[in-house]
């Protein structure tokens, strides 16, 4: 489809609260790039993994809600930032055509029913389908240079293959991609796909202490500046929970954690209030300061080769 | 025509749901049945007399046996039958084991239909007439396709034999895997040391013809008269003018190339020698980093060779050698392993093949018998050795056990510790599958003596940290999650058909399995040959086995080999297809679609004709099927004959 | 430990867990990938490849009772990693709905967890995290869990105090009423 037709817009619950910065900054880079994103009327939320521990039907109703409103705006193809959304409800678009499942779903539904032929993608596959590397480093006012990320996909992104459809669900490239284009030295991550504890930050904190400090500390000890995410439940892992990292494995990390679209944003040299910076709990100052740095010092060159 | 027929029980294979008996019975009733009798086991020696006794009690020139699959025991009763004094092909089998009993329960629905076969098969040798085989001369030579231990045996026994060999073995080298081992298990002998002797004895011996560097082009013919086809690639070095001396791979500027025989192992020259031992001991171009062929100059080599022997323009040539029989005994490759993306894929220099390992530990290796990491040339401590790597995995369409990986892991394990010796191993396996002479003895010797930690359970993820790799896995038996850091990590990676099997199978017409294996012609009693004549099976091609295996299988497809060809002459089947000349209308429509091209055309007084070559027609019955006239019938499977079995079993 | 009667195996209850889940259990032979790669391990009473193992034996009880249902993060890494293709992490989704529709369904707080987040999109149509986090210390009597997040949670007005609801809160939470009143189940 071509860029300009409308994508319905689900920015999913934790965009009007935890991951608000995820939301703002998505809605400002493909802003940016031309891709023109269209809410869904009066959105609910999809279930998020609580609802598929209960029941597939329960959890395959909630998301097809959105769809169905998707629907009636007649937006069949449908993005959103947040992986969970993401698999939930491309899960209930299969599950709304499975024999056995579907109609079970459709009488939660009150018999509300799709339309044929929604697509359903992340907003970072859709900036990797419609804009061109070459159209990004020309976007990148302020390319990322000399900035070490560690790029962090997270469990949900690329599990199951056949369902989340992005390469090697071991090693996934379509962020580094995204990122390089923009200028960064993005690293090769091991931990790429880990899990990050989850939701089980609340029921049991351990998990993300355990798991996210292993992440955290791999990406420290590869010299990364920051680490990239695309997930809001991973963010708040890394991000807000940090302390509680730090706290728990007796360690003093001050990573930076920050959306990829965060940083394709500061690329293009977009306003810091829309890509949502106050918003996260370890400082990024460090990563601005490094890209300012880095900026001087090209300058410098600059200078210095015209006056030669 | 005086017919007899026999109802086989085969214990209670066919037994148990059939009447044999009853069938017997009802037999008596078809035309020209004058005797029906049933029989416990009628391939036994009692059996078979009972048929003789049948013959000639009841002076009986035509005999029907009910019983398993013709695959099986025809050759058996068209011999007794023929002992009796009538004529082999005065004989029709009807299966009711493998196509009644073995695949329904219903006693009366398969009494009904063994009747059906057996009149079915009456009607057929109704119609069926005496036949003679003809006698061909065989050309006593053999053909040997790779060069691996496999085929250097069966090429050896061979040629002691007195029957001439040529093998042609793909790489520049024979020798194949066992070459690039460095110790065997489970004596941890030299594999070098008891190869090499083998190998110079194939570039010795005056009845071998070795050609590397080669591969079967096209086969034609039949047993004992085959024409082969070899493709010789150019290698860019004449090897009537090289001595193997070697001043070309010193002065060769181009030292990064991949080193095959290495499995990429430090690398080597583009003009090289793979290895010291190398049968036969010439150089070989590699076209890919010769500078000659990337940058278009260079010419050193040709420059310092003393024997005038670089010959950069050398094409492939093709040579057509006659055989009698041929053996293929092509070997295996490693799966592609870089398919376990959370092994990284190839990603991390020090995650190597068990293959790359034998080189790293080999004394003849590029690191002179020091283990090192190709990371950074460090000493490895710990050692982390994954089995079923591409083994016993469905997902990636390899269900197949390796065989003989968990020996090979054992004796890395052992060796590791021999050279590193306060160095630490632990083995992840799933089962040790040890099952021959001393072999479970020695998996525990491994773990005993040597200290070996061996884990049981697979490994999930392996991750570089700092400059070592975490290896995060499970201990099943001790029900929990493992975890270590590891120096290395050696990958037993798993065994697949060697590359473009399938094609080559095609090639020479024989079966292979949907993971590119050759098939045997019975996977009990017949697994040297295969389903065409005078084509053997050994080694690795057939499926994957340890050496002592692969050797014992070479000395068998020798021996088939020197069986066939000890005869003088050899029997053509007379089930062929015969010309009526009065109604051929000289189409040529057979000649087209004859896969053997054993028909040709001829002039009959002035009239276009077509002829079957006896010696070649192979009685598929193609011509049979596609003659508009009906002019050209099958021996054994006429026409008439078919439509009266179609016949007999429509009026049941 | 106790000992298994093998002949105790509940037949239906392997059925019905590769019915519900699409798997053939029977194929797992228990190399323990699952369990090498499950990031939850250290906190489950049971690894995953012995649930693998005791839904082979039919082992319904203790399946059904094990923490490692509530404790799966559904990852999937077990399904990515299993060298037999087996959906191990819908097993697991499955024998954790049969648990929690027979209310055995064991650790309290996972489950106050989940059905607070829950109660929240059923009352305002989407999740709203202070009030789960409001019921859940209310349900447990964890009344300090994550306190010390609120401060930096506070600061960047990252927890907004009013949910965010939707108009049509009454089409969600006829979902959930359905769903309770098994809407989907009858024929």
């Amino acid at each position: 489809m071509s860029r300009n037709e409308p994508f319905g817009y689900y920015p999913g619950c934790s965009g009007q609260g935890t991951s608000a910065e995820y939301d703002s900054s998505t809605r400002a880079v493909c802003a940016e790039l031309g891709i023109v994103l269209q809410d869904l009327d009066d959105w609910s939320c999809c279930g998020s993994t609580p609802a598929h521990t209960v029941d597939h039907c329960l959890s395959t109703a909630l998301s097809a809600r959105n769809l169905v409103q998707a629907g009636k705006q007649g937006l069949l193809d449908v993005t959103t930032p947040c992986p969970s959304c993401l698999k939930n409800l491309r899960v209930a678009l299969r599950n709304m055509s499975d024999e056995h499942i579907g109609p079970r779903a459709a009488k939660l539904l009150g018999g509300e029913t799709l339309k044929e032929g929604h697509t359903i993608k992340s907003v970072m596959e859709v900036i990797h389908d419609q804009v061109s590397a070459e159209e990004i480093a020309a976007k990148s006012m302020r390319p990322l240079t000399g900035l070490k990320v560690a790029p962090y996909y997270g469990c949900l992104m690329s599990r199951p293959q056949e369902l989340m459809q992005l390469g090697d669900p071991e090693n996934p490239m379509v962020m580094e991609e995204l990122l390089t284009a923009a200028g960064a030295e993005v690293l090769p991550f091991p931990l790429k796909v880990e899990c990050c504890g989850a939701s089980m930050g609340i029921p049991l904190n351990e998990a993300v202490t355990r798991l996210s400090g292993k992440i955290v500390d791999l990406a420290a000890s590869l010299g990364a500046d920051v680490i990239a995410v695309a997930c809001p439940l991973c963010q708040m892992n890394l991000d807000l929970r940090q302390g509680q990292i730090n706290r728990a494995n007796k360690t003093h990390f001050k990573m930076p954690v920050m959306y990829y679209t965060q940083l394709l944003g500061l690329a293009f040299a977009l306003p810091h209030n829309e890509l949502g910076l106050d918003k996260l709990v370890v400082d990024p100052q460090p990563v601005l300061n490094k890209l300012a740095d880095q900026r001087r010092g090209a300058a410098k060159v600059e200078q210095t080769e015209g006056a030669a | 025509m005086r017919i007899g027929v026999f109802i086989c029980h085969c214990g209670t294979n066919i037994g148990a749901t059939v009447d044999s008996a009853g069938v017997a019975e009802l037999a008596k009733n078809l035309p020209e049945v004058v005797f029906a009798t049933d029989s416990m086991y009628t391939c036994s020696e009692p059996g078979q007399d009972g048929i003789i006794r049948g013959i000639q009690e009841h002076a009986l020139d035509g005999v029907v046996v009910a019983a398993c699959s013709p695959r099986m025991h025809e050759p058996t009763f068209r011999r007794a039958v023929e002992r009796a004094g009538i004529n082999r092909y005065m004989f029709e089998m009807a299966n009711i084991r493998e196509h009644v009993s073995w695949i329904g329960k219903d006693k009366e629905a398969n009494t009904n239909k063994a009747f059906e076969l057996v009149r079915i098969a009456v009607e057929k040798l109704r119609r069926d007439r005496p036949l003679t085989p003809k006698y061909f001369p065989s050309t006593k030579r053999v053909l040997v396709i790779g060069g691996g231990v496999a085929g250097i045996q069966a090429a050896l026994d061979c040629a002691d034999a007195g029957i001439e060999v040529v093998m042609i073995e793909r790489e520049p080298s024979i020798g194949g895997k066992m070459a690039k081992l460095d110790k065997t298990f489970p004596t941890v002998d030299c594999s070098s040391c008891i190869l090499g002797p083998k190998m110079v004895d194939v570039a010795q011996h005056p009845k071998i013809t070795l050609h590397a560097c080669s591969e079967l082009e096209s086969v034609s013919g039949f047993v004992g008269n085959f024409e082969v086809v070899i493709r010789k690639k150019a290698t860019c070095v004449d090897n009537t003018k090289c001595t193997g001396c070697g001043l070309c791979t010193e002065k060769c500027p181009s030292k990064k190339s991949f080193d095959r025989f290495n499995e990429g192992v430090g690398a080597t020259t583009a003009i090289n020698i793979p290895f010291p031992q190398a049968i036969p001991k010439k150089a070989v171009i590699d076209k890919s980093f010769c500078r000659q062929f990337v940058k278009g100059k260079c010419g050193v080599c040709a420059k310092v060779c003393p024997t005038g022997a670089i010959d950069y323009e050398q094409q492939d040539e093709l040579v057509t050698v006659q055989v009698g029989a041929m053996v293929a005994a092509t070997g295996y490759d490693l799966v592609d392993w870089k398919v376990y993306s959370e092994y990284g894929a190839g990603r991390y220099p020090d995650v190597v093949t068990s293959l790359q390992y034998e080189r790293m530990m080999s004394a003849s290796g590029p690191f002179g018998g020091h283990i090192k990491r190709l990371s950074d040339g460090k000493e490895p401590k710990n050692v982390v050795f994954i089995q079923c790597v591409g083994s016993r995995d469905v997902s990636i369409g390899r269900p197949y056990c390796s065989g003989f990986c968990c020996m090979y892991t054992a004796k890395q394990a052992i060796l590791t510790k021999d050279h590193i010796p306060d160095s630490q191993s632990y083995v992840f396996y799933m089962d040790i599958r040890s099952p021959g002479k001393g072999y479970d003895e020695f998996t525990r010797r491994a773990q005993e003596e040597y200290g070996t930690q061996y884990i049981r359970g697979r490994v999930s993820l392996i991750y570089p940290k700092g400059d070592r790799y975490v290896v995060r896995g499970v201990d099943t038996l001790a029900g929990a999650q493992v975890e270590v850091e590891a120096d290395l990590v050696v990958l037993a990676v798993g065994v697949e058909a060697a590359a473009n099997s399938p094609q080559l199978a095609e090639k020479l017409r024989i079966s292979y399995d949907k993971f590119g294996f050759f098939m045997e012609s019975h996977v009990k009693l017949k697994p040297i040959e295969t389903n065409t004549a005078g084509v053997f099976l050994a080694g690795c091609s057939q499926g994957p086995k340890d050496i002592p295996s692969s050797v014992a299988m070479g000395s068998a497809a020798a021996a088939k080999a020197i069986g066939l060809l000890s005869k003088d002459m050899l029997e053509s089947d007379p089930q062929i297809a015969q010309v009526n000349i009065n109604r051929c209308v000289g189409c040529a429509k057979c000649i087209n679609v004859c896969p053997y091209k054993a028909i040709r055309e001829i002039d009959f007084r002035g009239q276009p004709k077509a002829e079957v070559i006896e010696a070649v027609c192979q009685g598929c019955g193609l011509c049979n099927a596609t003659c508009p006239q009906g002019a050209i019938q099958l021996s054994h499977f006429t026409d008439n004959q078919i439509l009266a079995e179609v016949e007999a079993l429509c009026r049941c | 430990m106790k000992t298994i009667d093998l002949a105790s195996s509940n037949r239906s209850f392997i059925q019905q867990v590769e019915e519900e889940s699409g798997q053939d259990v029977s194929r797992c032979y228990q190399c323990g990938n699952c369990t090498a790669g499950c990031p939850m391990n250290f906190a489950y009473d049971l690894p995953v490849n012995r649930i693998m193992r005791l839904i082979q034996l039919g082992q319904k009880d203790t399946v059904l009772a094990s923490k490692s249902l509530a404790y799966c993060a559904t990852c999937e890494t077990c399904t990515a990693r299993c060298p037999n293709d087996i959906d191990v992490a819908t097993v697991m989704d499955v024998c954790r709905h049969m648990a929690r529709r027979e209310g055995k369904l064991a650790v309290w707080p996972v489950r106050a967890f989940v059905g607070s987040f829950l109660k929240t999109v059923e009352t305002f149509g989407r999740s709203y995290e202070a009030g789960t986090m409001g019921m859940f210390m209310a349900a447990t009597g964890r009344l300090i869990s994550d306190v010390d997040l609120a401060p930096a949670m506070l600061s960047r007005r990252k927890l907004p105090f009013m949910p965010h609801s939707i108009k049509a809160r009454d089409e969600v939470s006829a979902i959930f009423k359905r769903f309770r009143e098994g809407v989907h189940e009858q024929k």
